[in-house]
């Protein structure tokens, strides 16, 4: 069971290794990012959209994925998942 | 402690369907020795597609695999909502029909409906919502598709209403509710479950489909059974079907809720009183549409040889009544042969011969109008999630 868990904490990020190609930029918040995010899916997600979104965008996206996916995503965490999408992958 | 260890398992089989089987082998936790297999990382059985992401896996058809009318079952596009992804073992599948407004709650396996039901089989063409979305100005967040989501195929199965017949259908019908095998690593997601309205689940046209091209259909197509709304975008065609049900109540979740709507009275299309509000309905039709196969924006053309400008042409089912052809930036149009027809809900190709005479640079379009008389726009309409972009292309070529 223990490793179990370990398991899904390294599951985060992790998954196939065409995926793992898949770098965000270094910055405040990457880590976090990287594992809430890749939770659910892969992070091309992020900069397959680095050219649409500005912070608005990123903010209804974040959101969206909390409210309507129920993402486990706490309101300080959103923060600076948003505050790093937005400085890191935003037009 | 369930929810939990069914959490796990999940991630546990999310992990061996997307290639983390060496996770697993690191970890102890697979059951083998077995090599590794790096292979399942990749989309297995498909051929080279153009990645969007990889989990939820979308990737799209290059454009050149549209040159023929049915669009090979190795390169057709893979949509999903959701990460997890079961292989299907057809031997213990069933699809059940059930919901509170069903007669009797039934279950078919694969061989049962094969035998118990008319097969029928229709060319028709697969089209993803937000197929070109990556076209509209300003861009519109989500899967930044180009051209390639879409497809088609001719697909064999039975009629979705025979076998609701045979469950018998009660007077309280009033949406019929479509879920699939597949789900999200985590189970606080909503699954992916869809709903038409009776009408269109009860349309000759709509079918349970187990075949594809002639062949079962790909894993990542919808293996063993996806359904075929025939004239409607790709959201109704639940891949992996498992569950059908006929319920008396619209249906109550965000995929009909919030996802794949549009604006009211901006787009003609299909009837959905039960899940439309006062600002919005969900996307139903195709809109009439065009796509030029043949020719790249800013490619280079010899002078003086003739060219043959290739494409294919698609509504909601009216069917094409022409394709016009331009080559001078939209001041005259020509029309465009029409190739054979495969029946209403299929693509048409078409093809136009052009002997460009001058070194110049040429803007060739291509616009389509249906037997409806709708016709595509010059410009895209814009609406929030970025859907049914038809507006008539304009690919730039330079003669020398």
């Amino acid at each position: 069971m223990r490793r179990l868990i370990l398991l899904l904490s390294v599951f985060t990020g992790v998954a196939a290794a065409d995926e793992n190609a898949i770098v965000l930029k270094h910055g405040q918040g990457k880590e976090l990012v990287s594992s809430q995010c890749a939770m659910c899916h892969s992070l091309d997600y992020i900069t397959m959209n680095a050219t649409v979104l500005d912070r608005a965008g990123w903010e209804k996206t974040v959101s969206k994925m909390i409210t309507m996916m129920n993402a486990p995503i706490n309101e300080a965490d959103k923060k600076i998942i948003v505050d790093y999408l937005v400085k890191n992958y935003s037009k | 402690m369930n929810g939990r260890r069914h959490f796990i398992k999940k991630v546990i089989a999310g992990l061996t369907a997307f290639g983390g089987w060496s996770l697993l082998q690191r970890s102890g936790l697979a059951a083998t020795d077995t090599a590794l297999d790096t292979s399942t990382e990749k989309l297995i059985g498909k051929g080279a597609l153009l990645k969007k992401t990889y989990r939820p896996p979308n990737y799209e058809t290059p454009v050149n695999y549209f040159d023929t009318p049915f669009t090979p079952n190795s390169h057709f596009f893979v949509r999903y909502h959701h990460a997890l992804i079961p292989e299907v073992n057809v031997e213990n599948w069933r699809l059940r029909i059930g919901g509170d407004a069903i007669g009797t709650p039934l279950a078919f396996s694969l061989e049962q409906l094969r035998r118990d039901f008319e097969t029928v089989e229709i060319a028709a063409l697969c089209l993803c919502s937000g197929n070109r979305r990556s076209a509209f100005e300003p861009q519109v967040a989500g899967i930044q598709w180009d051209s390639g989501a879409m497809g088609n195929a001719l697909w064999r199965g039975v009629r979705l209403r025979d076998v609701l017949a045979k469950a018998g259908i009660n007077a309280s019908a009033l949406e019929v509710t479509l879920n699939g095998a597949d789900s999200a690593l985590l189970t606080t997601t909503p699954d992916f479950i869809k709903s038409l309205p009776l009408a269109k689940a009860l349309d000759e046209n709509t079918l349970i489909a187990f075949e594809m091209n002639g062949e079962p259909l790909p894993h990542w197509n919808g293996f063993p059974v996806r359904l075929i709304v025939s004239g409607w975008v790709a959201t109704y065609w639940m891949k992996h079907l498992t569950e059908i049900n006929v319920i008396s109540k619209p249906l109550d979740n965000v995929w009909m809720k919030t996802s794949y709507r549009v604006p009211k009275n901006l787009f003609a299309g299909g009837q959905f009183s039960s899940q439309e509000i006062e600002t919005t309905v969900p996307i139903t039709d195709i809109a009439v549409n065009s796509l030029i196969t043949n020719l790249l924006e800013g490619q280079t053309l010899p002078a003086l040889k003739p060219l043959e400008i290739k494409g294919v042409a698609w509504d909601a089912g009216s069917g094409i009544a022409r394709v016009e052809i331009s080559t001078d930036d939209g001041i005259s149009w020509q029309s465009a042969t029409l190739q054979q027809d495969y029946g209403r809900f299929s693509w048409r190709q078409w093809r136009y011969d052009f002997v460009p005479n001058r070194t110049k640079q040429y803007r060739i379009m291509a616009r389509a109008t249906s037997h409806s008389g709708d016709s595509q726009p010059f410009e895209a309409v814009a609406n929030p999630s970025g859907y049914h972009h038809n507006a008539v292309q304009k690919i730039a070529v330079q003669v020398v």
